[in-house]
């Protein structure tokens, strides 16, 4: 059951994404100002929200695990933040791809990309962690905390780089704006109901994964007690 | 024994240890010397140049200093299992983590007080007439440092590799606190004052410090049984 569910998420948002690059790529104009190269905004923007979405579930169900102790919320979050950080990995590197063919450079510290840069680091430290520890409980109370004080990190972040002035050569978001032309829309939303599907079938993959680790890991324990 | 008194009394055993052993204290004050020689090899910069960056120089020196502090907060525990005798005494959780937390702030604060004039000589910097908007500077950032620290510290205490683990989870959730540091150091020697648009930096110091204390002291309990 589980295994089917996971290949239909999977196989729905791989042909969602098929379909998608058919219209972004051979049916969508080119932009008037930026040339093909706008087309990376369809990953880029998906990808950053995608990535927030998983940060959020996996800040939740920390937080359930410090309430109830149980571990499927502690797989849970270790597989929302490591879709979660592959997405803003995904969102930096497209990101930079553009900066490199619009600014002329791979990377600047503006605003938004020292953000994206800081929350990407900020759960680097949470997968780093876990594998340093042995102990599963002390694993998870462990992750979990890091996981809320991460969460509650971004904000504060988000304000102290505002206060810099820096210079914010990042393009005003155009969801915020409604710059954004109106034929773009479908190819974007379907981007991101992609995005989200095969982010599910990740965490589901990676969950599992996670359940089967620490059931070897008790029968091995078991053993070791015999 | 109340809560409070616990705390004061735990802070007061850390700085008693440390003043009779030294061990942390001169480690991270010639630290934080070797930093500031190191530097003056790093750039060669012109009066203006360096007035620029003195607020980044100085929170750079104080953020390591402050790491090996913290690193060593409940790894004095350690041996002879003192922190299982901590967590098992009547002491609340929070009232140990406020105890622990408040001799880092005073042992950093102090490393800072010294390194401070060492600062100004060797690099020609006029800190004396803004000492006081300083040193109100100075207290905001090293509290959000200690309180984040020690929660880590606690967090950490366990773990393989702890001396490393410790900054590369620490740095990244105080890059906010020590961005406004800096820019509002940088300010101060550069005669201007913490008001206007330097007040924004000064509210984001006093909401780290309470956003991230209340959330140490609310998860404390799960990090000491950790």
């Amino acid at each position: 059951m589980r295994e089917k569910l996971i290949l239909s998420l999977a196989a729905l948002g791989t042909l969602l994404l098929v379909w998608d690059f058919n219209t972004i790529f051979l049916h969508l104009p080119d932009e008037a100002l930026q040339g093909a190269i706008y087309r990376i905004i369809f990953i880029h923007v998906p990808a950053a929200i995608g990535a927030y979405v998983f940060y959020s579930v996996a800040v939740i169900t920390s937080a359930m695990f410090l309430v109830k102790k149980d571990f499927k919320y502690d797989s849970l979050a270790v597989a929302c933040v490591e879709v979660g950080a592959t997405f803003t990995l995904v969102n930096l590197v497209t990101g930079s791809i553009w900066g490199r063919i619009i600014w002329g450079i791979w990377w600047t510290w503006d605003a938004r990309l020292t953000t994206q840069l800081i929350c990407f680091l900020l759960y680097l430290g949470y997968l780093l962690l876990r594998p340093a520890v042995t102990e599963p409980t002390q694993r998870a109370t462990m992750s979990a905390i890091l996981a809320i004080f991460a969460f509650a990190d971004i904000p504060i972040v988000v304000m102290a780089i505002r206060l810099k002035n820096v210079r914010t050569q990042h393009p005003q978001p155009v969801l915020e704006t409604g710059g954004l032309d109106p034929s773009f829309w479908p190819p974007l939303l379907i981007s991101f109901a992609a995005v989200l599907l095969i982010g599910t079938a990740l965490v589901l993959v990676r969950l599992h994964q996670e359940t089967s680790r620490r059931e070897i890991d008790y029968l091995r324990r078991e053993l070791h007690a015999l | 024994m109340t809560g409070w008194s616990a705390a004061l009394a735990i802070a007061r055993k850390d700085l008693q240890t440390e003043l009779r052993t030294k061990e942390s204290i001169n480690a991270s004050a010639s630290f934080a010397l070797v930093i500031l020689v190191l530097f003056s090899f790093a750039f060669d910069l012109g009066r203006e140049e360096l007035l620029e960056i003195s607020g980044g120089l100085l929170w750079l020196v104080y953020s390591f200093a402050g790491a090996l502090i913290v690193n060593r907060s409940f790894a004095r525990e350690l041996p002879n299992d003192c922190l299982d005798v901590l967590i098992a005494s009547p002491a609340p959780g929070w009232a140990i983590f406020l105890g622990k937390a408040l001799s880092c702030f005073l042992l950093l604060m102090a490393v800072e007080l010294i390194s401070l004039p060492v600062f100004g000589i060797f690099y020609n910097v006029q800190w004396t007439g803004a000492f006081f908007s300083l040193l109100l500077v100075i207290a905001l950032a090293t509290w959000g440092i200690t309180v984040v620290g020690a929660a880590f510290s606690a967090v950490t205490v366990n773990v393989r590799l702890r001396e490393l683990m410790l900054p590369v989870l620490l740095y990244p959730i105080l890059i906010p606190l020590l961005s406004a540091a800096m820019e509002l150091t940088t300010a101060l020697v550069n005669g201007e004052g913490l008001g206007g648009d330097n007040s924004a930096g000064v509210r984001l110091l006093v909401g780290f410090d309470v956003i991230f204390t209340s959330l140490a002291i609310y998860l404390v309990d799960f990090i000491l049984v950790v």
